[in-house]
C-alpha cells in the first residue's frame, strides 16, 4: 500500500483525541471507560484519574475489576467499596480509588429504603442473597447505582469509572431498562397478587388466572423457590419505585454534557469491531462519546525501514552467509513492521466507518504497570501519543 | 501422540481413528481464558483438531457474542446445531449458539411438554425473568443444554457427538458459571431446578470434562490462569490444559538477547551489516538506523525475558501446556487450521 493509494487519505486520518482538554474542563464530571475484556480499560481509567488529579482535580476512580495489581500500583493494599486516598499524587489535586462491592451496595440500598423490619426480611431472603451476589445483571446495575451515589455526594469533581466486563460490555446501559421491564411486567403482579389481593373478592377472577401460572411455576421451579421469590418481591415492592427512578436518573446523568465516554480498544480485529459496536450503540442511546483509546499499539523507532526492504535485505545477507546478527535483527524488524501495518489497517477500517471519532493511542509496553510512575507514563502517552509509525513507507 | 503428523490427518479407515492424546476419555472441553487472549479462536481450533480424522464435534457458544460466526467468517448462528466446517481427514464441526430463552423453552417442552405454555410464560415475562434476572438460572440453562449434547445418543444408542467444545465465559467468571449447583443454591435448595442443576453438575465434574485455559505470556493472563486452575481444583471441577496463545518465534540468537537485556548490545556490528546489505546511505545513516533497530532489539529482549519468566510460572500449575504460534496474518480461517494442526502435533487432540 503506497501513500498514493486510491482511497482518499483524508477519510483515514482520525482527529486526535485531546485527553487533557477533557480532563481540564471543569464541566467534565464523569468519564466512563468502556470496551471489551482484556483491552486495558481499568488501567486506562486509573491512568486518566491520576493525570486529572495531578492537573489539579479532585478525582475518584471507581473500578469493577478486582485487579489486585492495580491496587498495589496505587499503593493500596486492596480496593473496597469505600473510596481510599492514593498517596504520592503531585500538584494540588487528589485521587481516591475504590472497587465496587455489588452485594454491599445492594444491601445499602435496601437498608436506606426500607424500614428496619422489612430490610431484615429482604436481606435474609435466600432469593435476595443469591440475586445480590450474582454476576448476571446485578453488577451492571450496582455499578450504575454507585456512580449515581458518587455523583450525588458532590465530594468529587471528577469520577472516572470503568465498566463491568460483561458479555456485552454495554449491558450496564440496559440495566435500568431491564429492571423497568421486570417491574412493569405482568410477572411481578402475578407474584405479588396473592399477598396483595388477600381476601378481596374483586380480584378473585384475576387470581384464578394467576393461579394457573403460579401452578406452573411451582411445577417448574418448586414451591419453595416460588415462595422465596414471592416473599422477596412483595417485601421489595415498596423499595422498588425509588430504585427504578434512581436508575433512570443515572441513565440521564450519563447522557448529560458533563459525561465523557471513552471507548477503549486494542488494534485487533475483534476489539476494533467491538469498539465500532460501542460507538454506534452510544450514539443510539445519545450518550456523549469523547473518543477512542487504542491501547497496545506496536510502533517502531525505525519505521522508515519498511517490512519489504527489511526482509529482502535479510534474505540477501542470509544468502551471502554474512552478518548473521544483522539478518536476524532485520527479520525481527520486518515482523514488527508487518504487525504495525496490520494494526494500522484495523484502525483505518474503524476510522473509515467513523471518520469523526477522535482517537488516541498508547504503545504496547513490555511489562505491566507496577506503580504510580507507570500509570503516570501511560497518562502522558494518552495525552500526547508518539507519532504514528509510517508502517507503509 | 506417537503418530507422525501426516498420519494424524490421514484417517485411512474413513471412520474415526483411534488415537492417543492427552485428553482421551474427555468429551466436554470447556475453554476459558482472560479476555483478549483469543479464547474463541483456540476453542475453534480445538474443535477442528478433535474432529480431524472423521469425528463429529459440536462447538458451543454461550455468551451471545456470535464469536464463532466471526472466527469462521459466517453470518450469525441461530439456536440450531449446524455444520460449519470440515476438519482435515474428513471430520465435521457443528456449531451451536445457545440462547438462554430458547434453551428455557426447549427445557420446558422437553421435561414438561409445555410448548404452548412456554409461549404464555414468555408473554408474562417469566422467561425474561428467568434468563436475565433470576440468579444462576441462565447459567444452568446454558450448561444444561451443553450437558444434554454431551449425553445425547442416536437411535442405535451411539453418542451423537464425539466431543463438545465450549467457548466458555472468561476466567473471572468461569468458576461461578460452572458451579451451577452452588449458583442456584440460594434459589432452589430442592425441587426441579435443583435436580436439573445436580444432573448438570454430574456431567461437569466427571472425568469426561476438562476445563482448559487460554493465556498469553503476559503477567495478568498468566496470573488469572493460575487463579482459575486453583479455583477449578477447589470447587471439584476438572482443570484441563493451558493453551499458550500467540507465541512468537525466538527471533534472535541467545547471545544477542543476553547482550540486549543487559544493555550491552553494540549497534556498531549492526551498522556494518546494514551497509553490507545496502540499506544505509553512508556511515552516519547506518549508525542512525542501527541505533533505532538496537532499541527494538532491547525491547524484544526484555519481552523475551518476561515471557520466559511467565512460562516458568505456568509450569507451577502442573498441567499439560500447548504452544500456539502467533499468526502473522491474524486468526483467519487458514490460521485456524494451522492452529488445529499445532494442537494435534502436541497431543492436545
Amino acid at each position: 500500500m503506497s501513500p498514493a493509494s486510491r482511497v482518499s487519505p483524508v477519510s483515514r486520518t482520525a482527529p486526535a483525541l485531546d485527553v487533557d482538554a477533557i480532563l481540564d474542563d471543569p464541566g467534565t464530571r464523569i468519564i466512563v471507560c468502556c470496551g471489551s475484556g482484556g483491552v486495558g480499560k481499568t488501567t486506562t481509567a486509573a491512568a486518566l484519574g491520576l493525570r486529572a488529579a495531578e492537573r489539579g482535580r479532585s478525582v475518584v476512580v471507581l473500578t469493577v475489576d478486582p485487579a489486585k495489581r492495580l491496587a498495589q500500583a496505587m499503593g493500596l493494599t486492596e480496593l473496597d467499596n469505600t473510596p481510599r486516598r492514593v498517596d504520592g499524587v503531585g500538584d494540588g489535586g487528589e485521587l481516591h480509588a475504590m472497587m465496587l462491592d455489588m452485594k454491599r451496595t445492594f444491601d445499602e440500598i435496601i437498608e436506606a429504603h426500607a424500614d428496619a423490619d422489612r430490610a431484615r426480611q429482604i436481606l435474609t431472603n435466600p432469593f435476595y442473597q443469591s440475586l445480590s451476589s450474582s454476576f448476571s445483571g446485578t453488577q451492571e446495575y450496582m455499578a450504575m447505582e454507585k456512580l449515581g451515589q458518587l455523583r450525588r455526594s458532590g465530594d468529587w469533581d471528577l469520577i472516572v469509572v470503568d465498566t463491568p466486563p460483561s458479555r456485552s460490555a454495554l449491558d450496564f446501559l440496559d440495566a435500568p431498562e431491564r429492571l423497568g421491564r421486570f417491574l412493569d411486567g405482568r410477572l411481578i403482579r402475578i407474584l405479588t397478587a396473592p399477598a396483595k389481593a388477600g381476601g378481596r373478592s374483586a380480584f378473585k377472577l384475576i387470581n384464578a388466572g394467576f393461579g394457573v401460572v403460579t401452578g406452573i411455576l411451582t411445577k417448574v421451579l418448586g414451591a419453595q423457590v416460588l415462595r422465596d421469590i414471592q416473599m422477596f418481591v412483595s417485601a421489595l415492592d415498596a423499595v422498588f419505585g425509588g430504585f427504578r427512578q434512581r436508575a433512570e436518573q443515572t441513565y440521564q446523568l450519563l447522557q448529560a454534557p458533563g459525561t465523557a465516554f471513552l471507548v477503549v480498544a486494542a488494534p485487533e480485529r475483534d476489539a476494533m469491531r467491538e469498539a465500532s459496536y460501542f460507538v454506534e450503540r452510544l450514539a443510539q442511546e445519545r450518550m456523549p462519546l469523547a473518543g477512542v483509546v487504542v491501547n497496545r499499539v506496536h510502533l517502531s523507532p525505525a519505521a522508515a525501514l519498511s517490512s519489504a526492504r527489511s526482509s529482502a535485505a535479510a534474505e540477501d545477507l542470509e544468502a551471502r552467509g554474512e552478518h548473521e546478527l544483522t539478518a536476524a535483527v532485520l527479520r525481527l524488524h520486518a515482523g514488527r513492521m508487518q504487525l504495525a501495518a496490520r494494526e494500522q489497517r484495523q484502525r483505518e477500517h474503524f476510522t473509515s466507518a467513523h471518520p469523526t471519532v477522535p482517537i488516541t493511542q498508547v504503545p504496547a509496553m513490555p511489562e505491566d504497570v507496577h506503580d504510580l510512575a507507570g500509570l503516570r507514563q501511560i497518562g502522558d502517552l494518552l495525552a500526547s501519543p508518539p507519532p504514528e509509525s509510517r508502517a507503509t513507507a | 501422540m506417537s503418530e507422525a503428523t501426516g498420519k494424524r490427518f490421514s484417517g485411512q479407515d474413513g471412520g474415526a481413528e483411534a488415537r492417543d492424546t492427552d485428553w482421551d476419555g474427555v468429551r466436554l472441553h470447556v475453554v476459558s481464558g482472560k479476555g483478549g487472549t483469543g479464547k474463541t479462536t483456540v476453542a475453534a481450533a480445538l474443535a477442528l483438531a478433535l474432529a480431524a480424522g472423521g469425528r463429529k464435534v459440536l462447538l458451543v457458544e454461550v455468551e451471545g457474542r456470535q464469536g464463532i460466526a466471526q472466527v469462521f467468517d459466517l453470518p450469525p448462528l441461530p439456536y440450531e446445531e449446524r455444520k460449519i466446517a470440515v476438519a482435515p481427514g474428513g471430520g465435521d464441526v457443528y456449531a451451536l449458539a445457545i440462547d438462554p430463552e430458547e434453551a428455557m423453552l426447549e427445557y420446558l417442552e422437553m421435561f414438561y411438554g409445555m410448548k404452548r405454555m412456554g409461549k404464555a410464560l414468555t408473554r408474562m415475562g417469566v422467561v425474561d425473568f428467568a434468563t436475565t434476572i433470576a440468579p444462576g438460572l441462565r447459567d444452568v440453562l446454558v450448561t444444561g443444554k451443553t450437558s444434554e449434547a454431551v449425553r445425547r445418543r442416536d437411535k442405535s444408542g451411539r453418542r451423537v457427538y464425539d466431543a463438545i467444545v465450549m467457548d466458555a465465559p472468561p476466567t473471572g467468571r468461569i468458576a461461578r458459571f460452572l458451579n451451577v449447583t452452588q449458583e442456584v443454591a440460594g434459589l432452589a435448595r430442592m425441587g426441579p431446578v435443583k435436580n436439573h442443576a445436580d444432573l448438570v453438575r454430574g456431567v461437569l465434574t466427571s472425568p469426561e470434562t476438562a476445563v482448559h485455559f487460554v493465556t498469553l505470556l503476559e503477567e495478568m493472563p498468566v496470573q488469572e490462569t493460575l487463579d482459575g486452575i486453583a479455583e477449578m481444583r477447589a470447587s471439584g471441577l476438572p482443570a484441563g490444559g493451558v493453551f499458550i496463545n500467540m507465541v512468537r518465534p525466538a527471533g534472535l540468537p541467545e547471545s544477542a538477547l543476553q547482550a540486549a537485556s543487559g544493555s550491552r548490545f553494540d549497534p556498531a556490528e549492526l551498522a556494518l551489516g546494514l551497509k553490507a546489505a545496502g540499506l544505509a546511505d553512508g556511515a552516519a545513516d547506518a549508525t542512525l538506523i542501527a541505533e533505532a533497530l538496537a532499541e527494538e532489539v532491547t525491547e524484544h529482549a526484555l519481552r523475551t525475558e518476561l515471557e520466559k519468566r511467565e512460562r516458568l510460572t505456568l509450569e507451577s500449575a502442573g498441567t499439560h501446556r500447548y504452544d500456539l504460534p502467533l499468526l502473522p496474518d491474524g486468526a483467519d480461517l487458514a490460521g485456524l487450521y494451522e492452529l488445529a494442526e499445532a494442537l494435534r502435533d502436541q497431543g492436545a487432540a
